[in-house]
């Protein structure tokens, strides 16, 4: 073996194959079989897509780095499963382009956020969150209410996302400004497609409070609102013997 | 820098600085009101200028043919420039978002200033920044000495060296306006991305074309750590990267994967960025300027071979354990569990080999600071490659993941290994490079090393107790079968912790400070050098027949 690599490192090129074929062989058996979908990702045919305004607000959530001190992933573990809710399911971010899942909690997890708090609390806690949680370390975004939210092109995002394989069909495309103003504005004509096209359970609210203006707070406070929310598969498939 | 290229390479030089400077113009047309044409007109001033200084150079006289029987080292001595100013502005920006751990609200109300912002900004400052730049500059003159072959042309290192910068700038630049992929260790989007490769493929073809003229017939050790670098890396890169933008007109893209699949690939990527850009490419560097700081060879040439294939084979496997008891199919978590525990044998080869190679040398350890940074390194590398082992077994996991304990297991590796190999490094090569009998204050030096040494362990002492507090007030039951604590109370114990830690990281970045100070000194000083010139050249151009070739 070491005659071999004796000749070896006397070949320039010899060495670059080796070093690609040796590094090669980990990341293909391990990423390969996982896009055979079936034994990797449950089945969820209720699962419903983001609308147009979770998508912009899952991208200030990106922006922000929210994913630096928040996970997204419960783990099959009994005190996790205690504190936070029923362990994740793949199926569960299959429309996650990127995936959130986190790798730090300097905060709490909020897989299962949706639904725990008002929008009042979410807004008031982005403000300022050490009015709602007095030792709180996580920055203020005062000026998320401030900032007009961008929905001109929310159509683009929603055709790239389509292009990774996201069930959006024409039609969401077509309208995914219009949805996203209606979303945050329920008194406008738009507000009706929204929950016609993403489902009659989609939240359709003044998410910040304030009728005039959408904002990035709306849009961000509506994708926290739909956290662990698109499916209840999470619920019906927990299988306690998977918790350790 | 235009006076020692030829003429052919200044005009070829200008030729890609105009294209770049176009494609800026296009990027800053195309992404009008869009954060696409903020970058497009930064690459378009920056590569403006090169445009100009290179059009200013043009009519210098041709460079001396006498050039080519010496080594070039000119984008080395640029490079080690680039790593301290880049490590004064990641470490600054690692010590600031330390501290903002400890006071929330040093963020003025400003989008920039807040955490997940800045985080990026140390992350990517310190890995690519500091650690890249240290890595190609050390290359360039690693490879040459190897060889004993000057590098092919003068104008690719630069190209290498100041585009490579160029994706640097963009990438902070980026972060600080709220432009991230979100993945972490491949935040910048695709833009950057995709010239990250371009500047890729031509340090890959520098390292061939320079091996291709080698007047050595084997290949040492560090260039075969160099090489796995640069090629795994590029491997990362492109498939971890593969998105689609909303337009071209926009920076935004949206990841090809999903959920589950999206989440191995990023942590195949992120675990081997550590194994192949913070592990391979620094053993390298260990495996040359240790042995020659220290005059004698490596301990053993069968250990670096067994740990050189075990590395590169092995940790390609070992992502995966980064998602323990996560929705990741499980034979994934144990596979990346069983490779992680296995990865010890290689990691503690290269440990023990760097550490055996002093063995006899221990005095000189005792008296010089510089082989005491790279002494300690390798104690570094032994001890976190041992508590990565540890960590990846599932129920340790358990305990440690989400935690501080990993933070606190990545400044090991990165303070106390990654750091402290760069800096011994660069103090053995500033005085060679520079034809200096010596750094300019051995003293400083030594304060360097202990700034660094202490500040390692108050940063890693506290993040290992702050971990395990963390970790397992979370888990812990009371009487009556409910969990003890509230998440606010495990935050609330973290904050002595993170004090502590933000002074250690202070005391890091003082040492780095000192040792710009010093570095900037030695280059500047005018002591005459007794050096002897002539032992540092490559071999002669005349082409000799080497035996068995
Ligand atoms: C520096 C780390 C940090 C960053 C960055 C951060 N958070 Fe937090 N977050 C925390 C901490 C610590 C808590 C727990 C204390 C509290 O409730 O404020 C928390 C709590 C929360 C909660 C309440 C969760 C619950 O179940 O009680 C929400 C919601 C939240 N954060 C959302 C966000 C969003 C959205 C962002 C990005 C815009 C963000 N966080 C950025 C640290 C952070
Ligand atoms: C002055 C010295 C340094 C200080 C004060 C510092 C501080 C920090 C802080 C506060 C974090 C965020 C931790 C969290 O989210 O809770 C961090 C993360 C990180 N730092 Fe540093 N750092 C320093 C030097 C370095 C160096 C030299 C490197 C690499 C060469 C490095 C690599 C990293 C990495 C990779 C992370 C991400 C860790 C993870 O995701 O688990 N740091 N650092």
């Amino acid at each position: 073996m070491f005659g071999f690599h004796y000749k070896l490192e006397r070949n320039a090129i010899g060495l670059v194959v080796a070093v690609i074929i040796a590094a090669s062989i980990g990341g293909f058996v391990e990423i390969a079989p996982l896009f055979t979908i079936g034994g990797t990702v449950e089945k969820a045919p209720d699962m419903r897509l983001y609308t147009p305004l979770e998508v912009a607000g899952r991208n200030i959530y990106m922006r922000e780095g929210c994913y630096a001190c928040h996970s997204q992933m419960i783990r099959t573990l009994q005190d996790e499963v205690e504190r936070y809710g029923p362990y994740s399911l793949a199926v569960e971010s299959q429309y996650d382009h990127p995936h959130l899942w986190g790798s730090k909690r300097t905060g709490p997890d909020i897989a299962r956020l949706g639904g725990k708090y008002s929008d009042a609390w979410h807004v008031a806690h982005l403000t300022n969150p050490r009015d709602v949680v007095p030792e709180s370390k996580m920055p203020r975004y005062a000026w998320l209410a401030r900032t007009l939210l961008k929905i001109d092109d929310l159509g683009l995002h929603l055709n790239a996302l389509q292009t990774t394989g996201v069930p959006y069909t024409g039609e969401m495309i077509a309208h995914a400004s219009a949805d996203a103003f209606g979303q945050a504005t329920p008194d406008d004509a738009s507000a009706a497609g929204v929950s016609q096209r993403y489902g009659e359970a989609t939240q359709v609210r003044l998410f910040d409070g304030d009728a005039r203006t959408v904002t990035e707070m709306d849009a961000l406070v509506a994708y926290l609102q739909i956290l662990g929310r698109l499916s209840d598969v999470a619920y019906a498939a927990a299988d306690p013997s998977k918790v350790e | 820098m235009a006076s020692q290229l030829t003429r052919n390479e200044r005009l070829l030089g200008m030729a890609i600085a105009l294209v770049l400077t176009a494609s800026g113009v296009a990027m800053a047309a195309a992404g009008r009101g869009d954060l696409l044409g903020t970058h497009g007109w930064m690459i378009a001033v920056l590569a403006g200028a090169a445009v100009i200084a290179l059009m200013r150079g043009l009519d210098a006289p041709e460079p001396d043919p006498g050039r080519l029987n010496e080594y070039y080292d000119a984008p080395t001595k640029v490079g080690i420039g680039l790593t301290m100013v880049w490590g004064v502005i990641g470490m600054f920006v690692g010590a600031w978002v330390a501290w903002l751990l400890v006071f929330p609200d040093m963020t003025f109300d400003a989008p920039w200033a807040s955490f997940g912002r800045l985080r990026p900004v140390h992350t990517s400052g310190v890995v690519f920044g500091f650690g890249g730049n240290a890595l190609i500059a050390t290359s360039f003159h690693v490879l040459q000495r190897t060889t004993r072959a000057r590098l092919p042309d003068q104008l690719s290192p630069w190209f290498v060296l100041l585009g490579y910068n160029l994706f640097c700038i963009i990438a902070a630049s980026g972060y600080l306006m709220g432009l991230t992929q979100s993945r972490e260790y491949a935040e910048p989007e695709w833009y950057a991305d995709i010239w990250l490769v371009i500047v890729w493929v031509t340090y890959f073809s520098i390292y061939i074309r320079t091996l291709k003229r080698r007047k050595e017939p084997h290949i040492y050790v560090a260039n075969w750590y160099y090489m796995a670098f640069i090629l795994v890396v590029a491997i990362l890169h492109i498939v971890n990267n593969l998105a689609v933008p909303i337009s071209l007109g926009s920076a935004k893209s949206y990841s090809l994967f999903s959920g589950v699949q999206d989440a191995m690939t990023q942590w195949w990527y992120g675990h081997n960025a550590v194994a192949f850009f913070l592990t391979s490419g620094f053993l390298g560097m260990m495996y040359y300027y240790l042995p020659k700081k220290a005059g004698r060879p490596i301990f053993s040439y069968r250990l670096s071979i067994i740990s050189f294939w075990g590395i590169t084979f092995m940790y390609m496997w070992a992502g995966s354990h980064h998602l323990h008891y996560t929705a990741l199919p499980q034979w994934v978590q144990t596979l990346g569990m069983t490779f992680s525990i296995m990865l010890l044998v290689p990691s503690w080869s290269s440990a023990a080999n760097a550490l055996l190679t002093l063995n006899g040398a221990w005095h000189r350890v005792r008296d010089d600071a510089t082989l005491r940074f790279m002494m300690m390194a390798a104690v570094f590398y032994g001890l976190s490659t041992f508590e990565g082992s540890f960590m990846a077994i599932r129920p340790v996991n358990s305990l440690s993941h989400y935690t501080d304990w990993t933070v606190g297991h990545v400044h090991a590796g990165a303070l106390g290994w990654v750091a402290l190999i760069t800096f011994g490094s660069i103090y053995a090569a500033v005085p060679w490079l520079w034809k200096k009998p010596a750094m300019y204050s051995a003293k400083l030096v030594e304060v360097h090393f202990w700034l660094a040494l202490a500040g390692t362990l108050i940063y890693v002492f506290a993040m290992w107790n702050s971990g395990l507090t963390q970790g397992l007030m979370w888990r812990t039951y009371n009487e009556s079968g409910t969990l003890s604590y509230s998440f606010i109370d495990s935050l609330v114990a973290m904050h002595p912790y993170y004090v502590a830690r933000a002074i250690g990281g202070t005391l890091f970045l003082l040492g780095t400070l000192v040792g710009s100070y010093n570095i900037w000194m030695t280059v500047r000083s005018t002591v005459p050098h007794p050096v002897d010139a002539t032992a540092d050249l490559p071999a002669p151009a005349a082409p000799t027949v080497l035996a068995g070739e």
